[in-house]
């Protein structure tokens, strides 16, 4: 089952209006990855680990979570240092580390682990129904944010209906291998999905109309932006301002 | 009770997928303030297709179709008519779309132009009258089945509608929740049509049961060959007749 491991109601995060923790973690993202100073990178892993403190997530779950992308950016380690041009730093057999090529490493290791933090911090926090209200406020286009929406609404029935499939396949003797049949089988679940998919969607549709849509997604939720949003802009702004500098004044 | 206004009127639908046998032929029928009426029917008698037809979600091949007196022809007129006529679609998830039960809720009513603000108490009111209270935060899509389909009727209800049509408001579920729909259907005082297969339902959520045949609503079925198969009649005290 596909959960949202990080909502939390208790997270001091929640407290703040949803839309400027949306922005901020957006601004943080921006700046971060167009830095390229050490001096801008480690200081903006801080205030990620920071905020990742205040919002009070079990840390365990988060580096877990951590863990997945460290995954990919392991192979970077295992490619860059020793196919990046530059000052030699070791040799290994045939090839050659070098220093320029390590520190390039080293960058994108700590802006993706930053960014990471901070969404998870400012954004994970907050329920995808609560993030798709705040996104609509944002006037981020409406069609955008019923896309998103929608997935999350439906993305657990289709994962049912797979399950559903497989299971059946399963008890009667599949067993997946290395072989035409297996192929063939995935590709009939494949599509059946997608004819389900497509025909829920028109079903969906039809039930929406019943109920008066014509086209225009309203929300409910009415967010207010309270002083203690404004300390928080001001103070996450001039963490970033700091963070620009550091890379800018240069 | 027949002399109350018609609210639904078909007369002599036609109606078919593609060029076979129609699946409604000359299919005529009325339903009128407060009447409520149960269409029961093997797979494919063309039940579902009816109710769709009546909410202009298909459009028939001949016949006409009347709603509160007045003729419906065009999409516009089909647009005032789901404002009139609520449809509670077979499948919960199909009906049930927003992340949260209230948004789901208040979905209709914003639609027909309500602040969010009545939305939102419109919402409150109808689900507490289903006894649904606390529903308000849940996610749609971790509901039981039994809450689902009552969250369907809520978010139908919402809108309130001059009739209310039901497609098989109790697949797939269990008795005590079958016994729950049955009776808040009993009890809510509003026009309806529920299509459905199953006789000991329909028994005790509405007084008059019509039985759909060769694409037609069979006026003068025999009920004793309608009430033929064996089942149960979890009430003693209930009458055995239509």
């Amino acid at each position: 089952m596909i959960q949202e491991p990080f909502v939390n109601d208790t997270s001091p995060m929640q407290r703040l209006d949803p839309r400027s923790r949306i922005l901020m973690a957006t601004a943080f993202a921006f700046v971060v990855a167009l830095s390229d100073l050490l001096s801008a990178l480690l200081p903006a892993l801080v205030v990620s680990a920071v905020l990742m403190v205040i919002s009070g997530l079990p840390v365990r779950d988060v580096l877990k979570r951590l863990m997945v992308v460290n995954g990919f950016v392991l192979f970077l380690w295992l490619v860059v240092p020793v196919t990046f041009p530059g000052t030699p730093l070791f040799h290994l057999g045939p090839l050659t580390a070098t220093w320029e090529g390590v520190l390039v490493s080293a960058r994108i290791t700590i802006k993706c682990n930053a960014i990471l933090l901070v969404f998870i911090a400012l954004v994970a926090v907050s329920p995808v129904a609560t993030l798709g209200a705040a996104l609509a406020r944002m006037r981020v286009p409406e069609k955008i944010v019923l896309l998103l929406l929608m997935s999350y609404r439906y993305i657990f029935v289709m994962e049912t209906e797979y399950q559903r499939l497989a299971r059946s396949a399963s008890v009667r003797g599949f067993r997946p291998s290395t072989s035409i049949h297996t192929y063939r089988t995935f590709a009939y679940l494949i599509g059946m999905l997608f004819v389900r998919a497509s025909a829920r969607a028109e079903r969906v549709y039809a039930a929406m109309l019943c109920r008066g849509f014509s086209g225009k997604f309203h929300s409910l939720r009415d967010f207010s932006f309270s002083k203690k949003d404004g300390i928080w802009a001001v103070c996450m702004t001039g963490a970033l301002l700091a963070i620009g500098a550091a890379e800018w004044m240069h | 009770m027949d002399a109350l206004n018609p609210v639904i009127e078909l007369e002599q639908i036609r109606f078919g997928y593609d060029a076979g046998k129609p699946v409604l032929n000359d299919l005529t029928f009325s339903l009128h303030e407060g009447q409520k009426v149960g269409l029961i029917g093997y797979n494919g008698s063309g039940k579902t297709t009816l109710l769709h037809l009546i909410m202009g979600l298909v459009t028939p091949s001949s016949g006409t179709i009347r709603v509160l007196g007045r003729r419906i022809e065009t999409r516009k007129d089909f647009l005032k008519v789901r404002r009139t006529i609520g449809l509670v679609f077979q499948n919960a998830d199909d009906q049930l779309f927003s992340p949260t039960v209230l948004e789901d809720v208040a979905f209709g009513p914003l639609n027909l132009g309500k602040t969010p603000k009545e939305a939102r108490r419109m919402a409150m009111e109808t689900l507490e009258s289903l006894n649904l209270q606390g529903f308000e935060d849940r996610i749609t899509h971790r509901l039981s089945g039994g809450e689902k389909r009552l969250v369907s009727l809520a978010t139908v209800l919402v809108m309130q509608p001059k009739a209310l049509l039901l497609d098989e408001p109790t697949t797939g579920l269990d008795e005590k929740a079958r016994v729950r729909i049955a009776f808040l259907l009993n009890h809510l005082d509003i026009s309806m049509v529920i299509v459905s297969h199953e006789y000991d339902f329909l028994k005790e959520a509405v007084p008059r049961i019509y039985s759909m045949k060769d694409g037609r609503i069979q006026y003068d079925a025999d009920t004793g060959a309608l009430h033929g198969h064996i089942h149960r009649h979890p009430a003693e005290r209930h009458p055995h007749r239509l």
